[in-house]
């Protein structure tokens, strides 16, 4: 038998910079409701959507990926050149091939990265990140930039109250890069699953090429199956509900991210745990959602360097999968 | 198992956790949607915690059914 011999692994990954982009356009409740029937204050109490950010219809996915994508290596401080892979997480790219992830690293001058795209929808990023902080921990890959981007205004029935009013674009971005030593580990196990009997619960119609949802099955799983999969990351981070510091789930709507919340504190996180609710002003933005409450947070101030930070993405697919991460 | 009165008394107590609403105004004749202004999340909350309580299943195709509070006791109290 040929001996074969293996890369040098490292102890595990680390978060090295965070970065994101919207759209300059605000679209209102109130300017929703001049175009279909609903108000302002059904969405607010539906999803505790404010406003969103649509892109022009001009702009490109990679673009905005690639911006997310930049910001995050500058603040890294890395160059692009020390990147070796990227890792697009989407689910509304305009068509199939090419993919989004080797023209984005282009975009951002990344030179000849291994570059793939992930299909996990709004749990895209969680499964981006999963997958690189084992590239990094395995030796495959060294510094890993994962973004998560979405153009949702692309596949969407701007007459559907049900679907029009939640989802929005933009893209976030991470860094990823290999701890020295295990105490500086700051990417922990991923947890990860799916539920492919309900896959036609969330989907694109062929008839029309736009998003549809089933909202009451759809919130009924997510309110019950999703606090038991951010309770497996934090075990398998060795850690319990009340080392949270930070709670970013998706941002699917927030009175899911409220019911999530309230099952994690009665397993014993702090009623002080600061809990994402991005959504208010961004919209759902699918594989985006995260990355962009995650660098939101920071700006304001609410996620600080060395917090302990609970992710979770949960989606089409049914896709759904979580870690716990340390803020650089 | 529970009898009328008590699934009332307890499921009273879940929709004032959820929506907020006084138990005393959670009776029998209520409509969820008309009189105590229930929304479909909210009667989607209501069901996982009644299921979870009374030991019993709510799908969302029977939970559409539910259109009184009389309606939801007496599918608790028939399917415990």
């Amino acid at each position: 038998m040929t001996k074969l011999k293996l890369a040098s692994t490292t102890a595990g990954a680390r978060i090295l910079g965070l970065g994101s982009v919207q759209p300059d356009n605000v679209v209102t409740n109130d300017d929703l409701a001049q175009r279909m029937e609903t108000n302002d204050q059904w969405i607010r109490e539906r999803v505790g959507i404010e406003s969103r950010r649509i892109a022009e219809e001009g702009t490109l996915l990679v673009e905005m990926a690639a911006e997310a994508g930049a910001r995050a290596v500058k603040d890294s401080g890395l160059t692009p050149n020390e990147i070796d892979t990227v890792i697009v997480a989407t689910c509304t790219m305009p068509t199939p091939i090419p993919n989004a992830a080797a023209q984005t690293a282009d975009r951002i001058g990344i030179p000849a990265p291994g570059a793939f795209d992930i299909n996990a929808a709004c749990a895209g990023f969680c499964f981006g990140m999963g997958t690189a902080a084992d590239l990094v921990r395995g030796g495959s890959a060294r510094n890993v930039l994962v973004i998560g981007a979405e153009k949702l205004s692309d596949w969407l029935d701007w007459t559907d109250r049900s679907t029009a009013i939640i989802f929005a674009d933009g893209a976030g971005a991470a860094v990823l890069g290999p701890a020295t030593d295990e105490a500086s580990v700051g990417v922990g196990p991923l947890t990860w699953g799916s539920a492919g009997d309900m896959s036609q619960t969330i989907r694109i119609r062929p008839d029309n090429n736009a998003l549809a949802q089933e909202g009451q099955a759809v919130f009924r799983w997510a309110t019950t199956k999703i606090a038991p999969v951010a309770l497996r990351a934090i075990e398998l981070a060795g850690l319990t509900p009340a080392d949270i510091d930070v709670f970013v789930p998706h941002q699917a709507n927030l009175r899911i991210v409220d019911a999530v919340a309230k099952r994690l504190r009665a397993k014993g996180a702090r009623d002080d745990m600061v809990v994402a609710d991005d959504i208010r002003y961004s919209g759902n933005t699918s594989s985006a959602s995260i990355p962009l409450a995650l660098d939101h947070m920071r700006t304001d101030g609410r996620l600080r360097s060395g917090d302990t930070v609970l992710l979770v993405g949960f989606g089409a697919g049914l896709s759904y999968a979580g870690q716990v991460v340390v803020c650089p | 198992m529970a009898d009328n009165t008590e699934i009332l008394s307890g499921f009273a107590e879940i929709v004032e956790e959820v929506a907020g609403i006084d138990p005393t105004e959670v009776t029998g004749e209520k409509s969820f949607v008309d009189d105590l202004d229930i929304d479909s999340l909210s009667m989607v909350e209501i069901a996982v915690q009644a299921e979870d309580k009374f030991g019993v299943k709510i799908p969302d195709d029977q939970l559409a059914e539910l259109k009184t509070v009389g309606d939801a006791v007496d599918y608790i109290a028939k399917n415990q």
